[in-house]
């Protein structure tokens, strides 16, 4: 599972809205993606991790309202024409699509959702370094540290699934045939 | 004067897919064109209905279930045959064509030659993985000639498929390259091409991690063009042939007139032509 992102310098908001609705779109594009991880693991039968991948996008879902109600937003906020600088093709919270396998299990959906995490408060912690507006500042540090919560969150929830035996891709019925 | 105004509703990514969940492996790069879809059709606020997403046969091709558009899953190859039919009789609907380089590139070959010949307002969006995948893996049109696996040992040996060029040499007006791995990058190149005139051709390169799991390895080899979109076919056409094939973004944007489908009029009615046709 290629987890590696690409590395690009991403510009600073210059306001607090401007933050605020990138982070607001982090945390979407999040939602969708475990979204999609969640169906496509219950069209493979693969109910524990689609289950899990379900209540990853309720937490992100709920990160997203939390933002909308701090800013008071009524409805989402439109997104700037041409999106954003994610420094990579998506934002650092969403999980790359090809990541995933249909016979994987909880503790490798995990090891995604912190790698997720990480790479997030990294995101955050470079906005905090390149913001020169103070408001943005402030609320990058505390989404980073929001994040860096989470990352220990994830860390506790993996302490108690047991990892995958060596073998846990073998399939005696492949899609695909054996070389 | 009523100054009123009623608000209208705007309509997200989510308002453009169905209920029906795919049945891709999980992985699949077609999740995230189907998701660049329909982002592309809320970024142009365009209404489902008057929308129509026509396919052939294979994986990609099963999006327009996937849509709240209308949908037509047609037969193997020939979804631009039955697409031109449709923008023909009714001009007014937007009309993308989806599908994958085995559809679109040999069973559909000859369509896809006359499709970009014509030039008529059709959106034509490839998912291509270099193989068949459906069927289980063989090499398909795109498919490197040194692609070794059981079902061709050693690779096939044949030169692979330049859709980009054949596209330009055919008469396309608009000719892109996208990454599925780009979704947000890939649903801007679908917005275009559906906005250009005339038959605008998105070739997607779209992993499958089943049966090509080393194609993972694009999002670490794909890059933006380095040159913006010209209007000039020839100099397309040579950039196209001397890149990498991991280039992304427009490459081409013509300025040919498109097939006129508006304002004809019908030679006769539809019941006058099913009557030719009883048994």
């Amino acid at each position: 599972m290629n987890t590696t992102p690409k590395k690009a310098a991403v510009p600073a908001p210059r306001t607090l809205e401007e933050f605020m609705v990138q982070a607001y779109a982090m945390e979407c594009e999040a939602v969708d993606r475990y979204t999609e991880f969640a169906d496509a693991m219950e069209m493979h039968n693969n109910r524990e991790v689609a289950a899990m991948f379900r209540t990853m996008a309720g937490y992100e879902g709920k990160h997203a309202e939390q933002i909308m109600a701090e800013m008071g937003w009524k409805a989402p906020p439109p997104l700037p024409p041409g999106g954003f600088h994610w420094g990579d093709f998506e934002a650092p919270e969403t999980v790359p699509i090809e990541s995933v396998h249909y016979l994987m299990q909880p503790w490798h959906a995990l090891q995604l959702a912190l790698a997720a995490e990480q790479r997030a408060e990294a995101f955050f912690k470079a906005l905090a370094e390149a913001a020169t507006d103070e408001s943005v500042q402030r609320a990058a540090r505390e989404l980073q540290a929001e994040e860096a919560e989470h990352v220990e969150l994830v860390k506790q929830w993996m302490a108690k699934v047991p990892a995958p035996e060596g073998n846990w891709e073998d399939d005696p019925d492949p899609p695909r045939y054996n070389e | 004067m009523n100054d009123v105004v009623t608000p209208v509703a705007v309509r997200t990514a989510a308002d453009y897919k169905s209920a029906y969940k795919p049945i891709w492996c999980p992985g699949c790069g077609d999740f995230t064109v189907l998701s660049a879809i329909t982002k592309a059709l809320a970024a142009l606020q365009l209404p489902p209905h008057e929308v129509a997403v026509v396919s052939g046969i294979g994986c990609s091709s099963r999006i327009p279930a996937y849509t709240t558009c209308y949908g037509f899953h047609g037969v193997h190859g020939r979804a631009l045959a039955a697409a031109t039919g449709l923008k023909v009789a009714r001009p007014d609907l937007t009309v993308l064509v989806t599908g994958g380089d085995g559809d679109g590139y040999s069973i559909g070959g000859n369509h896809f030659m006359h499709a970009c010949r014509r030039n008529v307002d059709l959106t034509y969006i490839v998912m291509d993985n270099h193989v068949y995948g459906m069927t289980k893996g063989q090499a398909s049109p795109t498919t490197e000639p040194d692609w070794d696996n059981k079902l061709s040992p050693g690779g096939t040996g044949v030169r692979a498929f330049n859709p980009l060029v054949v596209a330009l040499a055919a008469g396309a007006n608009f000719v892109a390259r996208g990454f599925s791995g780009d979704p947000n990058g890939t649903a801007d190149l679908i917005a275009q091409g559906i906005r250009h005139p005339g038959f605008s051709f998105i070739e997607i390169l779209s992993p499958c991690v089943t049966f090509r799991p080393e194609q993972r390895d694009w999002k670490q080899q794909v890059h933006p063009a380095t040159v913006g979109p010209t209007d000039d076919a020839a100099r397309a056409a040579r950039r196209i042939m001397t890149d990498d094939g991991m280039n992304i973004g427009v490459l081409y944007a013509g300025e040919r007139t498109p097939y006129p489908v508006s304002g004809r009029q019908a030679t006769c009615d539809v019941a006058t032509l099913e009557a030719e046709f009883e048994l």
